[in-house]
């Protein structure tokens, strides 16, 4: 297991704090009862960066995202051991609420899942919940168009989210999560159910976004993860015991040192497609 | 050569054979379709043919009468509005509360699973226990008003022998217990339809697909702004659907009601909740066993004609509210 550093271009172009880190997982644990699914994972996050975690199909990569804001919680047998930081402090820590770790970490998922309400409402009802004060009508075109899908709806802000096309709506739903103003968003493969051409416009928005957002993406999609990510994690079944699927970190660097000379034998096998 | 036509004769008498089941298995089910509606058609035209006459605005305007001609169900039917107001007015909150709690809050253990059970079990029940049920409990108040019971000496309550305690709240006149009172008869319909009200309700609630709670809770939402902004919202056109059709049974019910005290003949319309009452089907029932066939035939038929032109607009609202909201997820 080698975890490389990133190169010193990748903390460069993280300015905007001494470290750079925005989330740092050490030593993380995720049981579903009695089962290990993910063991061991330390890694950074950077600011202003675009991070791909990539691995094959039940390795634990959506446990490992759904660990960055508490998203698990909701699984009532899924239990998290070690910490994970953001801006320092620990999210698992006595005394945080999860409600406000979600509130800063939004999150994206893997199938479009707007409300069954406007448009409007669906990016309103972020800001709402969070007694957000200002004019709504601003806080909503902002939204939708930071995630490049006010000119498209400008028109229809009060039809149904659901009427829109899937990429459209996935559009949505990152208008939804940036109206609260988070720190870092989690894609959960965020354009796996999306055709090729809505697929490129959420690649591009995602460019766009970080250049005011810290963006984690889980993606199937080793191309996807080349194209638009700046460092990548590989994440893979521990090959020591097989059966019990324990997920691991195998590797994590800049996205071109993964893609272009791994460390790891098995990262090699992995992102050239001999397996996975 | 002759293997071929072998399996091409085994085909072709398969095939036949097939087709054959599949018409007898068509006709079955469209008999044990056609029982049923037949059966209604039948109900309807012989009460309309026994009835029709006698829907006359004296059914809705006056009260019970010795002479038929002049006999209406005025007290049953303000008597079954205002029960079925209250059933709905209690059982709306109590069953929505328990079907949000055992679906969203409760943790899945072994209590959970026992109060599932129960909840099925009570759906069974047969209406008569919860008319004696009601008796004990809110009509008699388990005999703890009588004048003589250790409550109302160690208290040194002033009751009165025929009402029980009588007080004010709020300025708001209250009695314990609730005697032969609409509100005895809308919480002991109450407790008859809670059971459906909370399976129905469960059913709406499990119908909104998690992907919208994740979505809230992705948002900072906490677990109450979940379900009163997304889950409830989402779910509420099925929960209306399986409380109408609740109702609906609620209203067909007499025999809890007789047995709680409703009475047959209420030449009156109640002016609070702890006046006493009849419904439309306990007046339906008496015509019945009066000797008269203008009261046992005619006039029980023209109470079955409202009764079923109640219940019936009730279940068309509950599909056209079911159509009308229905979710495309």
């Amino acid at each position: 297991m080698v975890t490389s550093t990133p190169n010193a271009t990748t903390i460069e172009a993280a300015q905007n704090t001494t470290d750079g880190v925005v989330l740092s997982t050490q030593g993380l644990n995720v049981y579903y009862g009695d089962k290990l699914a993910l063991r061991d994972i330390s890694m950074d996050i950077y600011r202003n960066q675009i991070t791909a975690i990539i691995g094959p199909s039940g390795c634990g990569k959506s446990t490992l995202i759904r660990c960055y804001n508490r998203m698990n919680d909701l699984i009532p047998s899924a239990r998290v051991e070690g910490r994970v930081l953001f801006e320092g402090t620990n999210i698992y820590a006595p005394g945080v609420d999860a409600v406000e770790v979600r509130r800063r970490i939004g999150m994206v998922f893997q199938k479009p899942n707007p409300f069954p309400k406007s448009i409007y409402d669906n990016v309103a009802f972020g800001p709402r919940i969070n007694g957000f004060k200002g004019n709504m009508d601003d806080i909503v075109e902002n939204a939708l168009r930071q995630a490049a899908l006010w000119d498209e709806v400008k028109d229809q802000l009060h039809e149904s989210g659901l009427a829109l096309s899937g990429g459209q709506q996935q559009r949505l739903c990152i208008a939804r999560a940036l109206a609260v103003e988070p720190e870092v968003i989690l894609m959960d493969e965020p354009a796996s159910a999306l055709d090729p051409i809505a697929t490129l416009k959420i690649e591009e928005l995602m460019q766009e976004l970080k250049q005011r957002y810290s963006i984690v993406i889980v993606t199937h999609n080793m191309q996807q993860a080349a194209r638009v990510s700046d460092m990548t994690a590989f994440i893979s079944i521990d090959r020591e015991n097989p059966d019990a699927r324990i997920g691991v970190l195998v590797e994590y660097g800049t996205t071109q040192q993964i893609f272009t000379n791994p460390i790891n034998k098995e990262t090699e096998d992995y992102v050239s497609g001999r397996f996975g | 050569m002759t293997g071929q036509q072998l399996v091409n004769g085994n085909f072709e008498r398969f095939l036949r054979r097939k087709r054959l089941m599949g018409r007898i298995f068509h006709v079955i089910l469209l008999i044990s379709t056609l029982v049923g509606l037949v059966m209604l058609a039948v109900l309807i035209v012989d009460i309309a043919i026994e009835g029709g006459a006698w829907l006359t605005p004296t059914l809705f305007t006056n009260y019970h009468s010795r002479r038929p001609e002049q006999a209406g169900m005025k007290s049953g039917i303000a008597g079954s509005l205002i029960v079925l107001s209250l059933t709905a007015l209690f059982s709306f909150p109590l069953g929505v509360g328990a079907a949000v709690y055992l679906e969203e809050y409760a943790p899945k253990n072994r209590l959970t699973e026992f109060i599932n059970i129960n909840i099925s079990n009570l759906g069974g029940v047969p209406s008569v226990v919860y008319g004696m049920l009601g008796l004990t409990v809110f009509s008699r108040g388990f005999g703890l008003f009588k004048p003589n019971s250790w409550l109302v000496q160690a208290l040194n309550l002033p009751v009165d022998p025929r009402n029980g305690y009588i007080f004010s709240v709020l300025g708001l006149e209250m009695r314990l217990p609730f005697g032969n009172s609409l509100l005895t008869g809308g919480l002991a319909m109450t407790l008859l339809i809670l059971p459906t009200v909370i399976m129905a309700s469960r059913e709406a609630i499990r119908a909104v697909p998690n992907s919208i709670r994740e979505a809230a809770f992705g948002l900072g939402a906490t677990p109450w702004q979940v379900v009163s902004r997304q889950v409830l919202p989402a779910a509420l056109p099925g929960i209306l659907t399986g409380m109408i059709l609740a109702l609906s049974r609620a209203m067909g019910e007499a025999a809890p009601l007789i047995i709680l005290g409703a009475f047959t003949y209420v030449p009156f319309l109640p002016r609070t909740i702890w006046d006493q009452f009849t419904v439309m089907p306990i007046q339906i029932y008496n015509w019945i066993t009066l000797p008269q066939p203008e009261y046992r035939v005619h006039l029980s038929a023209a109470g079955i004609l409202v009764l079923l032109v109640v219940l019936l607009g009730m279940n068309a609202l509950a599909v056209y509210l079911r159509n009308r909201f229905e979710k495309r997820w």
